[in-house]
């Protein structure tokens, strides 16, 4: 059953990313800037316009969209993403030396996110309108409002320069001779707690919401009725049924933690993919930004199937039918 | 589900202890760290390769040019054995290079390698950007090993302060893509450092070239930290992870009372004006374009805008060079009440709003400006204020470049430019007839045929007293007839740390960033 809603959604996957990627294409072809210029920089204005339009020609990039997309999905169907205009490299050695990074930043960031939003939110909702409720809904609300640059500025000041606890940037120390897992530890603790705290209200709010309306299920109340003791009640019971929906919105949220990621990326001068992005964005850099666009859609694709799946493995009620 | 809770504890607590076990600070001032260097800019190389821009004013710490520049910017031997020979018709340049002189892999330089290199950033199929600069170029050949000549379309006075550009080995690119070898990201130069390596975004790690024909470096290890943003960048010196580090102004001025740090103003030739398109009514009056250059308060664009950090500019040749005219002089505080006589004269009589008209025609324009860069933004604001006072209505805009460059025949334009290497350099082609309408080339199409002449001159003439002369009549000729209201020189600004030493500033052109900062000598940097 698993294997045909996953070939199922395969076949849907396919035309989306096709249309994901024609529609980023007729969008760079509607952005007036000239990547010539972008990739000349500060000589763009020493350059005289013939040498511009030569380095136009031998990229191609005046061609007839629908030319530049069929080279561009030939070549993709060869394994070959493309050159870089803004970076100067090929597409897939910019995405290989970058997307590790902002893949770890995530990764850490989603577990910190959901052990924290679980066991707080289970709590706050177990003790409604007590003292932790009311102080971490406070604090949601707040952070909700706060600009994830902000926060990670306010963590620099406070955290970095205040206190001296944590590098305030960068992926190792700027004089370490090599990558070292310790190192980066140090380094990814600053982003990964600010990532975390600017995503963490929704997940939270949410579980608080969901566990204390299953306090009130049947299934609950029985489980009291027959004397099991709270905790055993409230993580073996309630949160057990609450947990259900929490997947789904993991599965929805994923798309936003990319976005926060991109934020913090920059704040903290780490050299993922966050940057690269801004950077291709900014200079019609069509054959990067095609491929980030393309990991992002499979991404997003990939974890929504892996959410239906995970549902139906975890309530066998639910049917899925790709 | 008593254990679900443990787990979860159990979790949290293991990673406070691990984030606690990691937040020891950093040990310092090890003998490692005595002899590294860290220097930190917002401006990453999208290259290391000198044939695609990388280091086009020398200085690249990893290549070195047939010439160099010296504190004073004066053009010394750096490969070449002495500086090259210009024939008397001034189309003829031999090269001599400089013996014994071997790349980062260990190969001995030759003349095949320099006739590569500029070879490739002729060649139409490279897209470098180089090629505008170097169109004077006709042949270049290598006679023997040791000697190279350029032979040029036409005399061209300053060609020498071309050779700076760095020299790769032929060997490591010939039969190549230019555009995308492998070597653009792993260059081997003749400089002082060789690459260990670049994470792009992070930084670029150089070590001492032991074996470099200027002796080897006073230090082992250099590191370039790339920090985009200004205010990271401001933070994390803060945190006292930099040796030098570029700031804006106002960041930097910061540091004026931090212990441990003193704060560089680097003067350049880099000056911001407002472009004024002569095809329009308004920007193209004579007595309106003299009256905006008498009337601008340059010293409060320095004191205001750039934090003390600039010159008020009345031209394109910045005040500390040779070819400075002196006659050119205006009041840095602006002379409004002798504008507002210009313009009365002129026949710009004031209307019932305030704003000036002459024959039906309102003295007013569209100042655009690029809306990212601040500093612009806040200096066309200081020209709204200032013309204001003459009567003059100026409308700011905040614009993309893309969408500034259609509109720079009718508007004006918050600009920027200078090199301080050669007066020819970019006034040639800014102010001359011939380029007007070009891209960014004069976009205002200003046409005055004595600064045609004035600037053919310039760059026909080998004799520096000729340059010289040529180059004064072009002054006076733009303060006669003014193209763009000149308003500052910046200075770039730097924090250094104090136990550092050898640091020698020296005027910056507008590009700095890897190659050509103020770590431009670090090779000879030591520590206190």
């Amino acid at each position: 059953m698993i294997w045909r809603v996953v070939r199922r959604r395969l076949a849907v996957a396919v035309p989306v990313l096709a249309a994901t990627s024609a529609g980023m294409f007729a969008l760079g072809a509607a952005s007036p800037v000239d990547p010539a210029e972008q990739y000349a920089g500060a000589a763009a204005f020493t350059t005289s316009p013939e040498v511009l339009a030569q380095i136009r020609a031998n990229w191609g990039v005046d061609d007839p969209l629908p030319v530049q997309y069929a080279r561009w999905a030939g070549n993709l169907l060869r394994g070959d993403l493309g050159w870089s205009t803004s970076r100067h490299e090929p597409v897939a050695d910019v995405i290989a030396a970058r997307a590790g990074w902002t893949l770890l930043l995530i990764g850490v960031t989603l577990a910190v996110v959901l052990a924290v939003s679980l066991l707080a939110g289970t709590l706050a909702a177990y003790r409604r309108g007590g003292l932790l409720d009311r102080g971490l809904r406070a604090g949601a609300y707040a952070v909700e409002s706060m600009p994830v640059f902000w926060l990670a500025l306010a963590a620099i000041a406070v955290f970095a320069l205040g206190l001296g606890w944590f590098p305030a940037g960068g992926l190792t120390t700027v004089t370490a001779t090599g990558v070292s897992a310790g190192d980066v530890a140090h380094h990814l603790v600053l982003p990964v707690t600010v990532l975390a705290i600017s995503q963490a209200p929704w997940f939270l709010l949410f579980v608080r919401d969901s566990v204390a309306q299953s306090l009130r299920d049947d299934h609950v109340l029985a489980a009291r009725a027959r004397g099991l003791p709270g905790r055993v009640v409230l993580f073996g019971h309630a949160l057990r049924t609450a947990l259900l929906p929490f997947l789904t919105l993991i599965g929805t949220h994923l798309p936003e933690l990319v976005g926060g990621s991109v934020l913090v990326e920059t704040v903290f001068s780490l050299p993922g993919l966050g940057a690269v992005s801004v950077q291709a964005a900014l200079g019609s850099d069509f054959p990067l930004l095609a491929a980030i666009t393309l990991i992002t859609t499979a991404v997003v694709l990939a974890a929504n199937l892996a959410t239906d799946l995970a549902y139906t493995a975890a309530d066998p009620r639910v049917r899925i039918d790709g | 589900m008593r254990p679900l809770a443990h787990r979860l504890t159990a979790l949290l607590t293991t990673s406070a202890l691990v984030l606690a076990a990691c937040s020891h600070p950093d040990a310092a001032g090890s003998s490692a760290h005595a002899r590294t260097f860290v220097v930190a800019t917002a401006g990453e190389p999208d290259t290391l390769n000198p044939i695609l821009g990388f280091g086009t004013d020398g200085a690249s710490l990893i290549f070195d040019g047939l010439v160099a520049r010296d504190a004073t910017n004066t053009l010394v031997p750096a490969l070449a054995a002495q500086l090259p020979t210009v024939s008397p018709d001034g189309k003829t340049i031999t090269v001599p290079l400089r013996p014994g002189v071997a790349f980062h892999d260990g190969s001995p330089l030759t003349s095949a390698d320099v006739v590569f290199t500029y070879r490739s950033v002729l060649d139409p199929s490279v897209d470098s950007t180089l090629r505008s600069d170097l169109d004077m170029i006709d042949r270049v050949e290598a006679p023997d090993a040791t000697t190279v000549t350029f032979t040029l379309k036409y005399a061209y006075a300053p060609f020498l302060q071309r050779l700076v550009l760095g020299i790769v080995p032929a060997a490591a690119l010939q039969g190549q893509d230019v555009n995308t070898a492998a070597f653009n990201r792993q260059p081997i130069g003749t400089g002082p450092y060789r690459l260990t390596s670049w994470t792009p975004g992070d930084r670029l790690v150089l070590a001492a070239n032991t074996a470099y024909y200027g002796g080897a470096p006073a230090n082992d290890t250099v590191v370039v930290a790339f920090v985009g943003d200004d205010n990271v960048r401001a933070q994390r010196a803060r945190a006292g992870e930099f040796d030098a580090v570029e700031l804006a102004p106002k960041l930097a001025s910061g540091f004026g009372d931090v212990a441990g740090y003193a704060v560089h103003r680097v003067p350049t030739a880099d000056y911001r004006g407002v472009m004024l398109p002569m095809g329009a009514p308004v920007t193209g009056d004579l007595a309106v374009r003299r009256a905006l250059n008498t009337a601008v308060d340059r010293a409060a664009m320095v004191t205001g805008v750039l934090g003390g950090a600039g010159e008020p500019a009345f031209g394109p040749v910045p005040p500390g060079s040779a070819y400075a005219e002196p006659s050119v002089v205006g009041t840095a505080g602006g002379d409004v009440a002798a504008a507002a006589r210009e313009l009365d004269a002129a026949g710009w009589t004031a209307g019932a709003d305030g704003v000036r008209a002459k024959g039906g025609q309102r003295a007013a324009f569209i100042l655009m400006y690029p809306a990212a860069d601040s500093l612009r933004k806040e200096l066309a604001l200081a020209v709204v204020a200032d013309a204001e006072k003459v009567g003059v209505e100026v409308t700011p805009e905040g614009l993309t470049w893309d969408a500034i460059r259609p509109r720079m025949k009718d508007d004006a334009l918050i600009m920027g430019y200078g090199t301080p290497y050669d007066p020819d350099f970019v006034s040639y082609k800014l102010f001359g007839g011939q380029f007007a309408g070009q891209g960014y080339f004069n976009p205002g199409s200003y046409r005055n045929a004595a600064v045609d002449r004035a600037l053919q001159d310039g760059r026909d003439h080998a004799d520096p007293a000729a340059r010289k002369a040529a180059y004064a009549v072009f002054q006076q000729q733009l303060a006669a007839d003014p193209p763009w209201v000149f308003l500052t020189y910046l200075q770039h600004t730097y924090v250094v740390r104090d136990t550092v030493n050898g640091v020698t500033p020296r005027v910056e052109a507008h590009e700095h960033d890897v190659a050509n900062s103020l770590w431009w000598n670090i090779a000879s940097w030591t520590r206190r």
